[in-house]
């Protein structure tokens, strides 16, 4: 039986590039985690650090984007529909009630209840790709206002203060 | 054929195991890419098979494994894994590639572009046709395994991809340039591709069977020469329509068809694929090393 020959100058290639994927991994990482740390993110949920950063990007949208209608605004399934969109691909990072989490800011606090529409779907469709915020642009057009309204309809008067009546996605 | 059933067995594995799963809204593009990088800490998995007809030598199977990981929102970087099977001959595991994505622009524009820098470390018997460039062609995969395999492959290969989206529709164009590190000439190819989801609004309710679950398109890719002959002449060139299924438990299926064009083409390729989107991976390693989650 013939047993496999190893290139040997192959193996420098192999762990160069093991070691790059390794500094790739830990571009992700928050390092250095205390039991004090651990403990309160037991008892908070709101831990991310930038997000007055994101929510300026709110202010950067054009004019003409901040006064977008949202074209699904009466839409009776927009709201449930943009539940399941966000529990499928925001939940993650902004957590499954909107409340923020370490790796996005909360959508349920003013910067984002008082931006328009238009604003909203511009920081969706743009991102804030050096934040984190990758651009969701891959989602068309209307799944990307049915998000936009879900997100406003967390701050309407019957769930504002109340985290645990807002709309949740379809599981 | 054994080997590619191990490596399925080890990503369903993989896949399983390494939970929780996002619904992913993956492109059905098998060869071309858009803008569109992993999400931060986001990991994908996925198994690609192609079946080649070979005129004048046996057919193949060539399989590949991707782990695709989101670095950052605007760096992607995946490791691949390849291997084939030609029917009445054997299998073989064909090398590795480490490819990166880096998106240069901030915000969303007309056109879209990504900067594509991959290292490729293959043998001469490597078929999984990710890419078609220089004077790539059908003839050359008739080889036997046994001397196929003696042949290795250092190459970088560079990419210019290009992306627009506009009403639902997603369009792309890839140019290829790729420099083998032995001495060889920079060989040139292309990849161009449009596709769109069946319905643009999604349903009120999670459902896997919905229309905006499926993306349809085409794609097309070829090989342009090299520096000394740039151009069309002894290459060869693919149409295919793609197919994807992005199901709200994660797992994502593709499917190809791909037509050869020209002589110098292989007369059909079915490719498929199947794939997995675990998020949070960074998190969950970097608390096995006590870091947040």
């Amino acid at each position: 039986m013939k047993v496999p020959q190893v290139n040997k100058r192959e193996v420098p290639s192999v762990f160069a590039v093991l070691a790059s994927l390794v500094i790739a991994l830990a571009a992700g990482f928050t390092p250095n985690a205390t039991p004090a740390d651990a403990q309160s993110q037991k008892t908070s949920h709101y831990k991310y650090q930038d997000d007055a950063l994101v929510y300026a990007e709110l202010a950067k949208a054009p004019e003409k984007d901040r006064a977008k209608r949202n074209p699904v605004a009466v839409d009776p399934d927009a709201i449930a529909a943009g539940a399941n969109l966000f529990d499928q691909h925001c939940a993650e990072c902004h957590g499954d009630d909107a409340e923020g989490s370490r790796k996005g800011p909360s959508l349920l606090k003013e910067p984002v209840q008082t931006a328009t529409p238009g604003a909203l779907f511009w920081l969706l469709t743009n991102g804030v790709v050096r934040r984190g915020m990758p651009v969701w642009s891959k989602l068309p057009e209307p799944q990307r206002w049915q998000l936009v309204t879900f997100i406003k309809s967390l701050g309407s008067p019957a769930h504002t203060g109340d985290a645990s009546t807002a709309p949740k996605a379809t599981r | 054929m054994f080997r590619s059933s191990l490596l399925l067995i080890l990503f369903l594995g993989c896949a399983h195991l390494v939970a929780p799963a996002a619904s992913a809204q993956e492109n059905p593009y098998i060869v071309a890419y858009d803008h569109y990088l992993e999400e931060p800490g986001n990991l994908e998995i996925e198994y690609f098979s192609t079946f080649g007809t070979q005129r004048g030598g046996n057919d193949f199977h060539a399989f590949w494994m991707e782990f695709e990981y989101g670095a950052t929102a605007w760096w992607t970087t995946e490791f691949y894994l390849d291997g084939q099977t030609t029917f009445n001959d054997s299998t073989l595991f064909t090398g590795f590639r480490w490819e990166n994505r880096f998106r240069p622009l901030q915000h969303e524009h007309f056109i879209n572009p990504v900067i594509y820098i991959e290292y490729e470390n293959t043998s001469g018997a490597d078929k999984i046709l990710k890419e078609v460039e220089g004077h790539d062609v059908e003839e050359d995969r008739l080889d036997p395994n046994a001397i196929a395999r003696k042949e290795h492959d250092h190459e970088l290969e560079f990419k210019l991809l290009l992306s627009s989206t506009h009403k639902g529709w997603n369009f792309v164009e890839n140019t290829i340039a790729t420099k083998n590190l032995s001495n060889e000439p920079w060989e040139f190819g292309y990849a161009i591709g449009a596709s769109r989801p069946l319905a643009l609004k999604a349903s009120a309710h999670r459902c896997t069977l919905c229309r905006e679950n499926f993306i349809v398109g085409a794609e097309m890719y070829g090989g342009l020469g090299d520096r000394y002959s740039f151009g069309l002449h002894n290459t060869s060139h693919y149409l295919a329509p793609v197919a994807a299924w992005n199901m709200p438990s994660g797992w994502t299926l593709r499917l190809s068809p791909g037509f050869g064009l020209n002589d110098q083409s292989t007369r059909f390729l079915l490719r498929w694929g199947v794939s997995r989107e675990i998020t949070g991976f960074g998190s969950m390693v970097s608390a096995l090393f006590g870091g947040h989650r």
